[in-house]
């Protein structure tokens, strides 16, 4: 915990533009994936209610869906730490 | 119902309290350089920082707010779970690293990084001030009106006591008491709501078929004043009585009465086949007497486990266009604000590099997440625990861990609370980094040392905490989720068109952010004010002469706000982009 209060914080990344422009890509890709499911459960919502009530398993599509897109935001943002690691030297 | 708080609870939280007082003590003597203070000079470890991010984040409206509508409602309420964690991805995949190598106090210096302009730093720090104290308003409201039921102390009391707390955490170690303030709280909300949630699942579901489990209640004030429960006068004495706890299961499938121990799924497919008693409101005045009648209404599952039951949400079953607009526009900000939160960005400041930043965002992603999915959890347990309180919905997660036992009721309470500390410091810091690094020493050109800067820093820090008392006390009246909403809207209209388009558009100028800026930022705030929620909840109107007088076609703003702040920035940068070259690095 010690360590506080010494000046301001020194990157240890290094400044690499093509690692960086790297890592927007990925960010862009990952996040259009993501803002298409939740434009798509956004609109069912809206525009086609009834899709809601849909049984799978015994359960709502409502609750599924939901349920499904906090653990596709947990799953796609370890995807992109993964993704964004350094190269290997 | 009348409160009956726990001396318990009171103890917890002053535990608590002292713990983290005496932690920013601690550090207080550490924390000396403006980095320190207002960054926690980049050395927090991306794990700690991650579970910080979801203490400052998860507010008394997502704890209390949420489990409160889906205890009444049903799934509804879930639709703000989802939408409130659906926003970090945005912070992570498009905001989060770059924010981190362009700045290093607040966001205006990753606006600015490549332009110097004055006028972007007053843009952003205005920005940042307005919506720091708008989502103050509803944190400090919210302290005020739970300490009552939560501790048993009057509401003014609950907001002095967190605006003294919290400007002491602040103003003695910044950023790195706020961190750990943060990191103490966001780890016990999810492992206490892990626990509550395993004694639900572990208790399963028991039909109620004492008759007063589904017998209509009524409260009825005289002209007097006096208050008549059920027919009797209000209290807990002998011949007075007190509104009962409800909240129940009148039919299981398979027609068993208990079922036993459940596993989660297995408890949300049978909670969808049972039969729940849900409970209506009915107001009405006849000769200065006002009668509200609570009426039983056995609802199936099926019903309740998709969204629509809730006012805010009804317009989702019906036909209306904006309704749905407004439903749209809703979820539209939720996904698009968290990215714009001055208090949630300037935590990637106290991370050492984008590797960690990125980290820290996963962890508060993974801690926010999981939260949110116990939510439902804590929301089905209470509807169906015999223990709602018809009066006051906030109190649906305590009065739930009531039924455990009184020291979870203690704890769940003192939790409760504290949840308001960590979400407040968070926010003076931001407020305080903006009015010393972009309107002081920005703006202002006012040349600070160091020290000085730390010393402004405190100064602002005790006169947000002293506003946030003064403006807890004079809203206190207004619903705090309501204004929660105000902030996202805010936010994301002023905050993310500028933030978006200095990363991804080589032709946005410094006359562009700025004007997105305050378009944004205007254009929400007006649009609210005109709105016919605000008319209904703010002004007074009556429903009818709300929809009559509203200026605006549906009450959330983010719809059409936010693309006006991305066309005003597009438009003026293409006007004014024959003035300079305006991807030129200077200074």
């Amino acid at each position: 915990m010690g360590g506080f209060g010494h000046g301001p914080a020194v990157p240890a990344e290094a400044e690499d533009m093509v690692l960086a422009a790297r890592n927007a890509r990925y960010g862009r890709w990952l996040f259009l994936l993501y803002f298409v499911i939740y434009a798509g459960f956004v609109g069912l919502n809206a525009f086609a209610p009834q899709t809601m009530a849909i049984n799978i398993a015994g359960i709502h599509l409502a609750v599924w869906y939901g349920l499904a897109l906090i653990v596709t935001a947990m799953v796609l943002a370890m995807i992109y730490v993964w993704l964004c690691r350094r190269p290997s030297a | 119902m009348i409160p009956q708080p726990s001396s318990l609870a009171v103890v917890v939280f002053l535990i608590f309290v002292a713990i983290t007082l005496g932690l920013s003590f601690y550090f207080g003597a550490k924390a000396k350089s403006a980095s320190a203070y207002f960054a926690a000079g980049g050395q927090i470890h991306w794990f700690v920082n991650g579970v910080a991010f979801a203490g400052d984040y998860l507010s008394a409206a997502s704890f209390l707010g949420i489990c409160g509508m889906l205890s009444r409602s049903g799934y509804d309420g879930f639709l703000y779970s989802i939408g409130f964690l659906a926003g970090w991805v945005v912070a992570l995949f498009v905001i989060a690293e770059p924010l981190k190598r362009l700045g290093k106090f607040t966001f205006a210096d990753a606006l600015n990084s490549q332009f110097q302009s004055r006028g972007i730093t007053f843009a952003a720090g205005v920005s940042a001030l307005v919506v720091s104290i708008f989502y103050l308003i509803p944190q400090m409201v919210g302290a005020g009106s739970l300490i009552y039921p939560l501790l048993g102390f009057p509401q003014w009391m609950g907001v002095i006591i967190v605006g003294v707390v919290v400007t002491l955490i602040v103003t003695t170690a910044g950023m790195v008491s706020t961190t750990y303030v943060q990191f103490i709280k966001g780890s016990l909300l999810v492992f206490f709501s892990g626990l509550l949630t395993v004694l639900i699942l572990m208790r399963g579901f028991t039909i109620d078929d004492r008759p007063e489990a589904t017998e209509p209640q009524t409260i009825v004030t005289l002209p007097d004043g006096k208050v008549l429960i059920n027919g009797w006068p209000k209290g807990l004495g002998a011949g007075e009585a007190d509104l009962r706890p409800v909240g129940s299961i009148s039919k299981l499938p398979g027609d068993v009465k208990s079922t036993g121990p459940l596993g989660p799924l297995a408890y949300l497919s049978t909670l969808q086949n049972s039969e729940i008693v849900l409970w209506t409101e009915k107001t009405e005045t006849v000769d200065g007497v006002k009668t509200t009648t609570y009426s039983p209404k056995p609802t199936m599952g099926a019903e309740v486990m998709v969204p629509g039951v809730h006012p805010i949400f009804k317009g989702l079953r019906g036909d209306s266009l904006t309704a749905k607009l407004d439903f749209i526009s809703l979820m539209l900000a939720l996904f698009a604000g968290t990215a714009s939160l001055p208090h949630i960005l300037i935590r990637y400041y106290t991370v050492k590099d984008q590797a960690a930043a990125r980290q820290s965002t996963v962890v508060g992603i993974g801690t926010i997440g999981t939260f949110y999915v116990l939510t439902l959890f804590l929301g089905f347990g209470a509807m169906t625990s015999g223990t709602m309180d018809l009066t006051d919905s906030n109190m649906a997660a305590p009065l739930l861990a009531k039924s455990f036992g009184d020291l979870l009721f203690a704890i769940i309470s003192a939790i409760a609370f504290t949840t308001v500390l960590g979400t407040v410091s968070g926010l003076i810091v931001a407020a305080s980094g903006a009015i010393v690094h972009d309107l002081i020493t920005g703006c202002m050109n006012v040349s600070l040392s160091d020290h000085q800067k730390v010393r402004v820093g405190k100064l602002s820090a005790l006169i947000v905490g002293a506003l946030s008392i003064v403006l807890g006390i004079l809203f206190q009246n207004m619903n705090a989720g309501f204004l929660v909403g105000w902030a996202f809207n805010v936010a994301a209209s002023a905050n993310l068109p500028a933030l978006i388009m200095i990363l991804f558009w080589k032709g946005t100028t410094k006359q562009g952010v700025t004007a997105a800026i305050f378009v944004g930022l205007f254009s929400s705030l007006g649009w609210i004010l005109l709105s016919q929620e605000t008319m209904q909840k703010v002004y007074g109107f009556s429903a009818a002469a709300a929809a009559e007088s509203a200026m605006v076609p549906f009450s959330q703003p983010g719809l059409v706000t936010i693309p006006l702040g991305f066309l005003t920035l597009i438009v003026v940068s293409l006007l004014t982009t024959r003035h300079e070259s305006p991807v030129k690095t200077q200074g």
